[in-house]
């Protein structure tokens, strides 16, 4: 069937989309710990040792993979806040406070192995470079987005403000992004980019963009899982949400 | 292969503690994710038995 010919807006009502997100769920799911199975193996087994920074650098399988999604999130997050606020849509605001959560541990898990990086590279836990505070600034708009949806009691009053939030924060997502072009960081450039060949080993890279893979998967995977339970939170009174828990 | 023994596999070229304190950490901050969200399901179906 063409894509052109799916009508989307079908599956807009929270009460579609949650059977829709509960089919999905389980092949992204699968498909995250496959590809995170095949990129373990390279990254431990297949990858060689590097010739500077030594066996360290496997680091580099959780950390850059966690970094893109970090702001690959917050920028979904962002757009589905956005379409909830202009279009009114329920389902786009539920699914921008289901990836929230998940962005949230992205980041924190970027910064942690950041951290457990920088010290035996740099010889520091942690500096106040623009990469790394810039990362740090979007952990706190995305705890900010949630402690901001949580204190606000009516739900659709509290999707609107925080997601004026989010949307104001999206500028952070550039500035992380090109913070080590524009400021003289500590952090290392890009090694991967869309304009440039690679500056890895292959197999490095391979094990890399696999994790990457899973990472996208895994994101995709609990988001889905967790806006049929916000779903059903909302809609808890109406008949269809009481069938959908009694028939898992 | 990369490695000549287990405990060779585990030292890391001496980077162990940050090499496993960043996929140990990721792994358990993964499972408690997945966990904290099944127990929120769970929460919500007890919660609307008694309504």
């Amino acid at each position: 069937m063409p894509l052109a010919d799916i009508n989307w807006f079908y599956y807009a009502a929270p009460q579609r989309f949650h059977p829709l997100a509960g089919r999905l769920a389980p092949w992204f799911m699968a498909a995250a710990a496959l590809l995170a199975l095949a990129g373990l193996y390279i990254g431990f087994f297949v990858a060689p040792t590097d010739a500077t920074q030594g066996e360290v650098y496997r680091v580099i399988f959780i950390h850059v993979p966690a970094a893109w999604m970090s702001m690959v999130v917050y920028l979904a997050m962002a757009f589905w806040a956005a379409v909830g606020l202009i279009f009114n849509a329920r389902l786009a605001s539920m699914l921008a406070l289901a990836l929230a959560p998940t962005g949230a541990l992205m980041t924190f898990v970027a910064l942690w192995t950041g951290a457990l990086w920088g010290k035996p590279t740099w010889g520091a836990w942690w500096v106040w470079d623009a990469r790394l505070t810039s990362e740090l600034i979007l952990l706190f708009l995305y705890i900010g987005y949630m402690s901001l949806h949580a204190a606000i009691e009516d739900t659709r009053r509290a999707d609107r403000a925080a997601a004026v939030l989010a949307i104001v924060g999206a500028v952070n997502v550039p500035i992380i992004y090109f913070s080590v072009q524009w400021w003289n960081t500590l952090h290392q450039g890009a090694s991967v980019s869309l304009t440039r060949a690679p500056s890895m080993a292959t197999t490095m890279l391979t094990g890399m963009l696999l994790m990457a893979l899973a990472a996208w998967a895994y994101c995709i995977a609990v988001a889905l899982m967790r806006v049929r339970v916000l779903i059903v939170e909302r809609e808890r009174h109406a008949a269809w949400a009481q069938e959908a828990l009694a028939t898992p | 292969m990369n490695w000549t023994s287990a405990a060779d596999f585990f030292a890391m070229g001496g980077y162990g503690l940050y090499v496993w304190g960043s996929f140990g950490v990721t792994a358990l901050v993964v499972a408690g994710e997945l966990v904290a969200l099944a127990l929120r399901r769970r929460a919500l179906e007890r919660k609307d038995s008694f309504e």
